[in-house]
Protein backbone atom coordinates (compact mmCIF):
# COMPACT_ATOMS: atom_id res chain seq x y z
CA UNK A 1 0.00 0.00 0.00
CA UNK A 2 1.17 3.27 -0.89
CA UNK A 3 1.48 5.67 2.18
CA UNK A 4 0.29 9.33 1.62
CA UNK A 5 2.62 12.44 1.58
CA UNK A 6 1.56 13.15 5.64
CA UNK A 7 2.33 9.62 6.47
CA UNK A 8 5.69 9.95 4.91
CA UNK A 9 5.64 12.78 7.73
CA UNK A 10 4.54 11.27 10.02
CA UNK A 11 6.88 8.40 10.00
CA UNK A 12 10.06 10.93 9.36
CA UNK A 13 8.88 12.37 12.50
CA UNK A 14 8.17 8.95 14.71
CA UNK A 15 9.95 8.08 18.34
CA UNK A 16 10.82 4.84 17.20
CA UNK A 17 12.98 6.56 13.90
CA UNK A 18 16.72 5.29 14.84
CA UNK A 19 18.51 7.91 17.40
CA UNK A 20 21.58 9.96 15.65
CA UNK A 21 23.43 8.40 18.24
CA UNK A 22 22.82 4.79 17.70
CA UNK A 23 23.35 5.56 13.62
CA UNK A 24 26.66 6.68 14.23
CA UNK A 25 27.54 3.96 16.65
CA UNK A 26 26.71 1.62 14.26
CA UNK A 27 28.43 3.08 11.45
CA UNK A 28 31.59 3.30 12.91
CA UNK A 29 34.32 1.54 14.77
CA UNK A 30 35.05 4.13 16.86
CA UNK A 31 33.80 7.62 17.40
CA UNK A 32 34.69 10.92 19.49
CA UNK A 33 32.60 13.90 20.04
CA UNK A 34 33.89 16.58 19.72
CA UNK A 35 32.56 19.94 21.33
CA UNK A 36 31.92 23.90 20.92
CA UNK A 37 32.10 26.51 18.02
CA UNK A 38 35.14 28.59 19.99
CA UNK A 39 33.89 31.78 19.85
CA UNK A 40 30.16 31.06 22.08
CA UNK A 41 28.89 27.76 23.24
CA UNK A 42 28.44 24.04 22.44
CA UNK A 43 25.11 23.37 21.14
CA UNK A 44 23.34 19.91 21.86
CA UNK A 45 21.38 19.94 18.95
CA UNK A 46 24.90 19.74 16.70
CA UNK A 47 26.39 16.02 18.12
CA UNK A 48 29.66 15.86 15.62
CA UNK A 49 33.20 14.01 15.93
CA UNK A 50 36.18 12.24 14.40
CA UNK A 51 35.30 8.19 14.05
CA UNK A 52 36.37 5.54 11.70
CA UNK A 53 34.33 3.53 9.35
CA UNK A 54 36.17 0.10 8.34
CA UNK A 55 39.24 2.05 9.65
CA UNK A 56 38.58 4.71 7.29
CA UNK A 57 38.75 7.85 9.65
CA UNK A 58 35.98 10.58 9.05
CA UNK A 59 34.50 13.31 10.30
CA UNK A 60 30.36 13.25 11.14
CA UNK A 61 28.43 16.18 12.02
CA UNK A 62 24.86 15.75 12.99
CA UNK A 63 21.42 17.62 14.07
CA UNK A 64 19.77 15.06 16.33
CA UNK A 65 16.53 15.78 18.37
CA UNK A 66 16.50 13.97 22.17
CA UNK A 67 15.83 10.80 23.06
CA UNK A 68 13.17 12.00 26.09
CA UNK A 69 11.76 15.02 27.30
CA UNK A 70 14.77 16.97 29.13
CA UNK A 71 16.86 15.55 26.22
CA UNK A 72 14.77 17.17 23.68
CA UNK A 73 14.52 20.50 25.68
CA UNK A 74 18.18 20.57 25.60
CA UNK A 75 17.92 20.41 22.08
CA UNK A 76 15.27 22.25 21.34
CA UNK A 77 13.80 19.24 19.46
CA UNK A 78 16.87 18.48 16.57
CA UNK A 79 16.53 22.62 15.78
CA UNK A 80 20.17 23.87 16.19
CA UNK A 81 21.36 27.18 16.96
CA UNK A 82 24.23 29.06 15.38
CA UNK A 83 26.27 28.27 17.60
CA UNK A 84 25.41 24.87 16.89
CA UNK A 85 26.14 25.56 12.96
CA UNK A 86 29.42 27.46 13.77
CA UNK A 87 30.17 24.31 15.68
CA UNK A 88 29.78 22.21 12.66
CA UNK A 89 31.30 24.23 10.28
CA UNK A 90 34.72 24.55 12.40
CA UNK A 91 34.64 20.46 12.23
CA UNK A 92 34.09 20.31 8.57
CA UNK A 93 36.74 22.49 7.94
CA UNK A 94 39.12 20.72 9.89
CA UNK A 95 38.12 17.51 8.09
CA UNK A 96 39.25 19.13 5.22
CA UNK A 97 42.59 20.35 6.42
CA UNK A 98 43.29 16.32 7.56
CA UNK A 99 41.76 15.13 4.16
CA UNK A 100 38.94 13.16 6.42
CA UNK A 101 35.05 12.62 4.18
CA UNK A 102 32.93 14.61 5.71
CA UNK A 103 29.40 12.54 6.53
CA UNK A 104 26.16 14.42 7.65
CA UNK A 105 23.30 12.82 9.70
CA UNK A 106 19.88 15.35 8.95
CA UNK A 107 17.22 15.31 11.19
CA UNK A 108 15.91 18.53 12.36
CA UNK A 109 12.16 20.35 11.62
CA UNK A 110 14.62 23.43 11.48
CA UNK A 111 16.88 25.96 12.61
CA UNK A 112 15.97 27.29 15.93
CA UNK A 113 13.70 29.92 16.13
CA UNK A 114 14.96 31.91 19.36
CA UNK A 115 15.67 35.17 20.00
CA UNK A 116 19.21 34.42 21.32
CA UNK A 117 19.60 32.37 17.63
CA UNK A 118 18.73 35.94 15.92
CA UNK A 119 21.16 37.29 18.46
CA UNK A 120 23.98 35.17 17.53
CA UNK A 121 23.40 35.24 13.89
CA UNK A 122 21.03 32.55 12.98
CA UNK A 123 20.96 33.80 8.99
CA UNK A 124 24.44 34.38 9.09
CA UNK A 125 25.82 31.00 10.00
CA UNK A 126 23.37 28.96 8.08
CA UNK A 127 24.64 31.24 4.98
CA UNK A 128 28.01 30.68 5.80
CA UNK A 129 27.82 26.94 6.31
CA UNK A 130 26.23 27.20 2.58
CA UNK A 131 28.32 29.12 0.80
CA UNK A 132 31.94 27.68 2.73
CA UNK A 133 30.59 24.15 2.62
CA UNK A 134 29.80 24.28 -0.78
CA UNK A 135 33.48 24.53 -0.97
CA UNK A 136 35.48 21.59 1.20
CA UNK A 137 37.58 19.85 -1.11
CA UNK A 138 37.02 16.66 0.51
CA UNK A 139 34.04 13.79 0.06
CA UNK A 140 30.92 15.17 1.42
CA UNK A 141 27.71 12.86 1.80
CA UNK A 142 24.89 14.06 3.37
CA UNK A 143 21.98 11.87 4.90
CA UNK A 144 18.28 12.69 5.68
CA UNK A 145 17.36 10.63 7.83
CA UNK A 146 14.06 11.99 9.77
CA UNK A 147 13.27 15.43 9.20
CA UNK A 148 14.92 17.79 6.62
CA UNK A 149 13.44 21.14 7.66
CA UNK A 150 14.68 24.23 5.32
CA UNK A 151 17.45 25.77 5.49
CA UNK A 152 18.92 24.32 9.02
CA UNK A 153 19.43 21.10 6.85
CA UNK A 154 20.46 22.62 3.82
CA UNK A 155 22.84 24.32 6.30
CA UNK A 156 24.64 21.05 6.49
CA UNK A 157 23.29 19.20 3.00
CA UNK A 158 25.59 21.25 0.46
CA UNK A 159 28.07 18.54 -0.38
CA UNK A 160 28.66 15.81 -3.10
CA UNK A 161 25.27 13.75 -2.95
CA UNK A 162 22.31 14.07 -0.63
CA UNK A 163 20.95 10.39 0.28
CA UNK A 164 17.44 10.42 1.88
CA UNK A 165 15.97 7.51 4.21
CA UNK A 166 12.68 5.69 2.86
CA UNK A 167 10.70 7.61 5.90
CA UNK A 168 12.19 10.96 5.49
CA UNK A 169 11.00 14.12 4.01
CA UNK A 170 12.89 17.57 2.67
CA UNK A 171 10.95 20.59 2.61
CA UNK A 172 11.55 24.40 2.34
CA UNK A 173 8.51 24.38 5.59
CA UNK A 174 6.96 22.05 7.61
CA UNK A 175 3.34 21.20 6.30
CA UNK A 176 1.80 23.49 9.27
CA UNK A 177 4.06 26.14 8.65
CA UNK A 178 3.42 26.19 4.44
CA UNK A 179 -0.49 25.55 5.31
CA UNK A 180 -0.66 28.28 7.53
CA UNK A 181 1.48 30.44 5.28
CA UNK A 182 -0.76 29.97 1.95
CA UNK A 183 -4.50 28.95 3.17
CA UNK A 184 -3.78 30.29 6.44
CA UNK A 185 -5.32 27.11 7.59
CA UNK A 186 -2.55 24.57 9.84
CA UNK A 187 -4.98 21.98 9.80
CA UNK A 188 -4.88 21.21 6.21
CA UNK A 189 -1.04 19.87 6.80
CA UNK A 190 -1.73 16.62 5.07
CA UNK A 191 -2.91 18.35 2.14
CA UNK A 192 0.28 20.51 1.93
CA UNK A 193 2.45 17.80 2.27
CA UNK A 194 0.97 16.06 -0.94
CA UNK A 195 1.64 19.50 -2.91
CA UNK A 196 4.65 20.03 -1.09
CA UNK A 197 6.58 17.39 -2.98
CA UNK A 198 8.78 16.65 0.38
CA UNK A 199 8.77 12.53 0.25
CA UNK A 200 11.99 10.85 -1.26
CA UNK A 201 10.47 10.11 -3.98
CA UNK A 202 9.18 13.34 -5.50
CA UNK A 203 12.56 14.43 -4.35
CA UNK A 204 14.96 12.04 -6.15
CA UNK A 205 12.48 13.24 -9.21
CA UNK A 206 13.69 16.66 -8.94
CA UNK A 207 17.46 15.78 -8.49
CA UNK A 208 17.46 17.51 -5.04
CA UNK A 209 18.78 13.49 -3.40
CA UNK A 210 20.55 11.04 -5.67
CA UNK A 211 19.72 8.36 -3.57
CA UNK A 212 17.00 6.72 -1.30
CA UNK A 213 18.37 4.37 1.08
CA UNK A 214 16.30 2.00 3.03
CA UNK A 215 15.20 2.71 6.38
CA UNK A 216 18.07 1.69 8.94
CA UNK A 217 16.43 -0.47 11.63
CA UNK A 218 18.79 -3.23 12.32
CA UNK A 219 22.33 -4.24 11.61
CA UNK A 220 21.21 -5.56 8.41
CA UNK A 221 20.52 -2.34 7.34
CA UNK A 222 23.15 -0.47 9.08
CA UNK A 223 25.84 -2.27 7.51
CA UNK A 224 24.23 -2.26 4.05
CA UNK A 225 24.18 1.53 4.54
CA UNK A 226 27.97 1.22 5.72
CA UNK A 227 29.22 -0.50 2.53
CA UNK A 228 26.71 2.54 0.77
CA UNK A 229 28.67 5.01 1.98
CA UNK A 230 32.37 3.42 1.81
CA UNK A 231 31.89 2.92 -1.60
CA UNK A 232 30.62 6.65 -2.37
CA UNK A 233 33.66 7.41 -0.57
CA UNK A 234 36.45 5.58 -2.21
CA UNK A 235 35.08 6.80 -5.39
CA UNK A 236 35.31 10.22 -4.27
CA UNK A 237 38.32 10.16 -3.01
CA UNK A 238 39.54 8.82 -6.89
CA UNK A 239 38.60 12.53 -7.82
CA UNK A 240 40.87 14.96 -8.33
CA UNK A 241 39.64 18.40 -5.84
CA UNK A 242 38.92 20.30 -9.21
CA UNK A 243 37.01 17.86 -10.33
CA UNK A 244 35.20 17.04 -7.16
CA UNK A 245 34.35 20.37 -6.72
CA UNK A 246 33.38 21.23 -10.32
CA UNK A 247 30.71 18.39 -9.99
CA UNK A 248 29.42 19.25 -6.80
CA UNK A 249 28.73 23.23 -7.97
CA UNK A 250 27.25 21.13 -11.12
CA UNK A 251 24.77 19.62 -8.98
CA UNK A 252 23.38 23.16 -7.33
CA UNK A 253 23.81 25.23 -10.39
CA UNK A 254 21.05 22.97 -12.49
CA UNK A 255 18.38 24.10 -10.28
CA UNK A 256 16.13 25.94 -11.93
CA UNK B 1 -28.68 73.17 13.86
CA UNK B 2 -29.41 74.04 10.62
CA UNK B 3 -26.35 76.10 10.78
CA UNK B 4 -24.24 74.23 12.35
CA UNK B 5 -24.73 71.49 9.61
CA UNK B 6 -23.85 73.37 6.82
CA UNK B 7 -20.81 73.97 8.33
CA UNK B 8 -20.42 70.57 8.92
CA UNK B 9 -20.98 69.83 5.18
CA UNK B 10 -18.35 72.91 4.52
CA UNK B 11 -15.91 71.08 6.37
CA UNK B 12 -16.29 67.80 4.95
CA UNK B 13 -16.43 69.47 1.61
CA UNK B 14 -13.03 70.98 1.82
CA UNK B 15 -11.78 67.52 3.37
CA UNK B 16 -13.05 65.85 0.94
CA UNK B 17 -10.54 67.77 -1.46
CA UNK B 18 -7.70 67.30 0.26
CA UNK B 19 -5.67 63.78 -1.29
CA UNK B 20 -5.46 61.12 0.87
CA UNK B 21 -2.31 60.51 1.07
CA UNK B 22 -0.81 63.53 1.92
CA UNK B 23 -0.14 62.91 5.58
CA UNK B 24 2.15 59.82 6.17
CA UNK B 25 2.81 57.94 8.84
CA UNK B 26 6.64 56.27 9.36
CA UNK B 27 5.79 52.73 10.16
CA UNK B 28 8.83 52.69 12.58
CA UNK B 29 9.00 55.47 14.76
CA UNK B 30 5.24 56.49 14.11
CA UNK B 31 5.64 59.89 13.19
CA UNK B 32 3.29 61.46 11.65
CA UNK B 33 4.42 64.52 8.98
CA UNK B 34 3.30 65.91 5.55
CA UNK B 35 4.14 64.08 2.62
CA UNK B 36 6.65 66.46 0.89
CA UNK B 37 8.80 65.70 4.06
CA UNK B 38 9.48 62.45 2.81
CA UNK B 39 12.00 64.24 0.25
CA UNK B 40 13.43 62.62 -3.07
CA UNK B 41 14.84 59.70 -0.64
CA UNK B 42 11.58 58.47 1.03
CA UNK B 43 13.32 59.02 4.47
CA UNK B 44 11.42 59.83 7.55
CA UNK B 45 12.31 63.20 8.89
CA UNK B 46 12.17 62.21 12.34
CA UNK B 47 13.92 58.56 12.32
CA UNK B 48 15.65 58.34 9.26
CA UNK B 49 13.73 55.33 8.36
CA UNK B 50 14.04 54.15 4.78
CA UNK B 51 10.54 53.49 3.38
CA UNK B 52 10.04 51.05 0.70
CA UNK B 53 10.81 51.95 -2.63
CA UNK B 54 10.62 49.72 -5.87
CA UNK B 55 13.46 48.77 -7.84
CA UNK B 56 13.11 51.84 -10.75
CA UNK B 57 12.91 54.58 -7.65
CA UNK B 58 16.26 52.00 -5.80
CA UNK B 59 18.15 52.60 -9.30
CA UNK B 60 17.58 56.17 -10.09
CA UNK B 61 19.00 57.03 -6.21
CA UNK B 62 22.05 54.91 -7.18
CA UNK B 63 23.06 54.40 -10.80
CA UNK B 64 23.86 57.63 -13.31
CA UNK B 65 23.50 54.66 -16.10
CA UNK B 66 21.76 51.28 -15.67
CA UNK B 67 21.65 48.45 -18.68
CA UNK B 68 19.13 45.83 -17.19
CA UNK B 69 19.87 41.88 -18.03
CA UNK B 70 18.16 38.89 -18.68
CA UNK B 71 14.72 40.82 -18.27
CA UNK B 72 13.19 38.13 -20.06
CA UNK B 73 13.78 35.29 -17.70
CA UNK B 74 10.64 34.28 -16.17
CA UNK B 75 9.99 31.00 -13.56
CA UNK B 76 9.49 27.51 -15.10
CA UNK B 77 5.93 26.84 -16.59
CA UNK B 78 6.23 23.22 -14.16
CA UNK B 79 4.85 25.53 -11.55
CA UNK B 80 0.90 26.09 -12.99
CA UNK B 81 -1.03 26.46 -9.53
CA UNK B 82 -3.40 28.96 -10.99
CA UNK B 83 -3.47 31.09 -7.54
CA UNK B 84 0.26 31.24 -7.85
CA UNK B 85 -0.47 32.20 -11.92
CA UNK B 86 -2.33 34.94 -10.93
CA UNK B 87 -0.29 36.40 -8.35
CA UNK B 88 3.08 36.46 -10.38
CA UNK B 89 0.57 38.03 -12.94
CA UNK B 90 -0.49 40.88 -10.43
CA UNK B 91 3.31 41.17 -9.65
CA UNK B 92 4.62 41.68 -12.71
CA UNK B 93 1.54 44.20 -13.94
CA UNK B 94 3.16 46.07 -10.64
CA UNK B 95 6.37 46.16 -11.05
CA UNK B 96 6.64 46.07 -14.21
CA UNK B 97 9.61 43.13 -13.84
CA UNK B 98 9.55 39.43 -14.94
CA UNK B 99 10.13 38.63 -11.56
CA UNK B 100 11.40 39.98 -7.81
CA UNK B 101 14.68 40.75 -9.17
CA UNK B 102 15.80 44.02 -11.51
CA UNK B 103 19.43 42.88 -12.31
CA UNK B 104 22.05 44.67 -14.66
CA UNK B 105 25.00 47.08 -14.69
CA UNK B 106 25.03 49.97 -13.51
CA UNK B 107 27.44 53.26 -13.72
CA UNK B 108 28.37 55.67 -10.86
CA UNK B 109 30.32 58.12 -12.49
CA UNK B 110 32.37 55.96 -14.54
CA UNK B 111 32.25 52.48 -11.85
CA UNK B 112 30.65 50.12 -13.37
CA UNK B 113 29.49 47.34 -11.10
CA UNK B 114 26.73 44.87 -11.40
CA UNK B 115 23.55 45.62 -9.48
CA UNK B 116 20.46 43.91 -8.21
CA UNK B 117 17.72 45.23 -6.75
CA UNK B 118 14.81 42.90 -4.81
CA UNK B 119 11.38 44.50 -5.43
CA UNK B 120 8.88 43.82 -2.10
CA UNK B 121 5.92 44.05 -4.20
CA UNK B 122 6.91 41.06 -6.19
CA UNK B 123 5.19 38.36 -3.99
CA UNK B 124 7.13 40.18 -1.05
CA UNK B 125 10.07 40.10 -2.33
CA UNK B 126 10.50 36.24 -2.76
CA UNK B 127 13.58 34.10 -3.59
CA UNK B 128 11.88 32.22 -6.31
CA UNK B 129 13.87 30.08 -9.23
CA UNK B 130 14.16 32.62 -12.18
CA UNK B 131 14.82 35.25 -8.92
CA UNK B 132 17.88 32.64 -8.21
CA UNK B 133 18.81 32.60 -11.44
CA UNK B 134 18.78 35.90 -12.58
CA UNK B 135 21.12 36.76 -9.33
CA UNK B 136 23.10 33.77 -10.58
CA UNK B 137 23.78 34.90 -13.74
CA UNK B 138 24.52 38.62 -12.26
CA UNK B 139 27.33 36.91 -10.32
CA UNK B 140 28.55 35.15 -13.18
CA UNK B 141 28.47 38.07 -15.72
CA UNK B 142 30.69 39.72 -13.13
CA UNK B 143 32.97 37.30 -12.48
CA UNK B 144 33.73 36.85 -15.97
CA UNK B 145 33.93 40.68 -16.33
CA UNK B 146 36.34 41.26 -13.68
CA UNK B 147 33.30 43.16 -11.77
CA UNK B 148 31.94 44.13 -8.40
CA UNK B 149 28.61 43.31 -6.72
CA UNK B 150 26.57 45.25 -4.99
CA UNK B 151 23.19 43.63 -4.35
CA UNK B 152 19.87 45.41 -2.59
CA UNK B 153 18.00 42.21 -0.70
CA UNK B 154 14.76 43.30 0.43
CA UNK B 155 12.85 39.53 0.62
CA UNK B 156 10.17 37.71 2.51
CA UNK B 157 12.27 34.71 2.00
CA UNK B 158 12.14 31.53 -0.36
CA UNK B 159 9.29 31.53 -2.11
CA UNK B 160 6.55 29.06 -0.87
CA UNK B 161 4.87 28.19 -4.12
CA UNK B 162 7.77 26.55 -5.53
CA UNK B 163 8.87 25.10 -2.59
CA UNK B 164 12.17 22.67 -2.39
CA UNK B 165 13.12 24.32 -5.51
CA UNK B 166 13.32 27.69 -4.24
CA UNK B 167 15.53 26.90 -1.42
CA UNK B 168 17.85 24.96 -4.01
CA UNK B 169 18.99 28.84 -5.03
CA UNK B 170 20.21 29.47 -1.71
CA UNK B 171 22.93 27.60 -2.67
CA UNK B 172 23.42 28.05 -6.69
CA UNK B 173 23.20 32.04 -5.87
CA UNK B 174 25.72 31.42 -2.95
CA UNK B 175 28.24 29.30 -5.14
CA UNK B 176 27.87 32.11 -7.71
CA UNK B 177 29.45 34.43 -4.64
CA UNK B 178 31.74 31.97 -3.84
CA UNK B 179 33.60 31.92 -7.40
CA UNK B 180 32.80 35.63 -7.90
CA UNK B 181 34.97 36.14 -4.14
CA UNK B 182 37.53 33.44 -5.49
CA UNK B 183 38.20 36.13 -8.03
CA UNK B 184 39.15 38.38 -5.84
CA UNK B 185 36.00 40.45 -6.64
CA UNK B 186 34.44 42.85 -4.57
CA UNK B 187 30.67 42.27 -2.95
CA UNK B 188 28.72 44.58 -1.31
CA UNK B 189 25.43 43.85 0.07
CA UNK B 190 22.91 46.54 1.20
CA UNK B 191 20.52 44.70 3.58
CA UNK B 192 16.72 46.96 2.88
CA UNK B 193 13.78 46.46 4.85
CA UNK B 194 12.58 43.84 5.19
CA UNK B 195 15.18 41.26 4.49
CA UNK B 196 14.40 37.95 6.14
CA UNK B 197 14.27 34.27 5.70
CA UNK B 198 15.95 32.29 3.59
CA UNK B 199 17.77 35.51 1.83
CA UNK B 200 19.18 36.07 5.02
CA UNK B 201 20.29 32.89 5.61
CA UNK B 202 22.61 33.19 1.93
CA UNK B 203 23.52 35.78 -0.32
CA UNK B 204 22.72 38.95 1.93
CA UNK B 205 25.14 37.63 4.27
CA UNK B 206 28.16 36.73 2.15
CA UNK B 207 28.83 39.77 1.39
CA UNK B 208 32.37 41.46 1.60
CA UNK B 209 30.58 43.88 2.98
CA UNK B 210 27.25 44.11 4.59
CA UNK B 211 25.63 47.08 5.07
CA UNK B 212 21.83 48.56 5.95
CA UNK B 213 20.06 51.43 6.36
CA UNK B 214 18.31 52.89 9.94
CA UNK B 215 16.37 50.22 11.24
CA UNK B 216 15.58 47.84 8.58
CA UNK B 217 13.90 44.67 9.88
CA UNK B 218 16.55 42.12 9.33
CA UNK B 219 16.20 38.28 10.43
CA UNK B 220 16.37 34.82 9.85
CA UNK B 221 12.89 33.33 11.63
CA UNK B 222 9.74 35.52 11.38
CA UNK B 223 8.69 37.53 14.82
CA UNK B 224 5.51 35.55 14.61
CA UNK B 225 6.80 31.86 15.21
CA UNK B 226 9.64 32.90 17.49
CA UNK B 227 6.27 34.16 19.43
CA UNK B 228 5.02 30.83 19.22
CA UNK B 229 7.87 28.75 20.04
CA UNK B 230 8.82 30.81 23.19
CA UNK B 231 5.76 32.16 24.38
CA UNK B 232 7.54 35.56 24.99
CA UNK B 233 7.27 39.16 23.08
CA UNK B 234 10.46 39.47 21.95
CA UNK B 235 11.66 43.21 22.24
CA UNK B 236 10.87 45.39 20.10
CA UNK B 237 14.49 46.32 18.23
CA UNK B 238 15.40 42.36 18.00
CA UNK B 239 15.22 42.30 14.50
CA UNK B 240 16.29 45.83 13.74
CA UNK B 241 19.48 46.83 11.51
CA UNK B 242 20.64 48.80 14.97
CA UNK B 243 20.87 45.75 16.74
CA UNK B 244 22.70 43.22 14.30
CA UNK B 245 24.90 46.47 14.04
CA UNK B 246 25.60 45.91 17.72
CA UNK B 247 26.03 42.49 17.76
CA UNK B 248 28.22 42.39 15.09
CA UNK B 249 26.74 40.70 11.74
CA UNK B 250 26.82 44.46 9.89
CA UNK B 251 29.51 46.85 9.07
CA UNK B 252 27.46 49.77 8.90
CA UNK B 253 23.95 51.47 8.56
CA UNK B 254 23.84 54.02 5.77
CA UNK B 255 21.25 56.44 5.53
CA UNK B 256 19.50 56.29 2.41
CA UNK B 257 20.51 59.84 1.46
CA UNK B 258 23.91 58.91 2.11
CA UNK B 259 24.00 55.80 0.45
CA UNK B 260 25.21 56.29 -3.57
CA UNK B 261 28.32 58.33 -2.08
CA UNK B 262 29.14 55.38 0.60
CA UNK B 263 28.93 53.16 -2.59
CA UNK B 264 31.34 55.00 -4.67
CA UNK B 265 34.00 55.42 -2.05
CA UNK B 266 34.00 51.19 -1.09
CA UNK B 267 33.60 50.77 -4.78
CA UNK B 268 36.46 53.09 -5.73
CA UNK B 269 38.89 51.70 -2.97
CA UNK B 270 38.50 48.10 -3.23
Amino acid sequence: MTKSAYDRVMAARSSNKISIHDLVAGLTDDFIELHGDRAYGDDPAVYAGIGTIDGLPVTITSIQKGFDTDSNIERHFGSAEPDGYRKALRLMKQAEKFNRPIINLINTPGAYPGVDAEYHGQGYMIAQSIMQGLNLSVPYISIIVGEGGSGGALALAVGDCVWAMENSVYSILSPEGYATILWKDSSRAAEAAEQMGLTPEDLIENGIIDKIIPEVCDTETINSLKNELLKKINELKKLPKDELLDNRHKRYRKFN
Amino acid sequence: MTQNNSEEQDLQTLMDKIPDNLWVKCPFCKASFYRKKLGKYYECPECSFGFRIGHEKRISLICDEFTPINADLKTSSRFDDEKYLSKLDKSRKITGLNEGVQTGIGKIGQQSFGIAVMDWRFIMGSLGTATGEKLTRLFEKCTDENLPVVVFSASGGARMQEGIHSLMQMAKVSQAVADHSKKGLLYISVLTDPTTGGVTASFAMEGDINISEPHTLIGFAGRRVIEKTIQQRPPKDFQRAETLLKNGFLDAIVKRSEMKSTLAKLLAWN
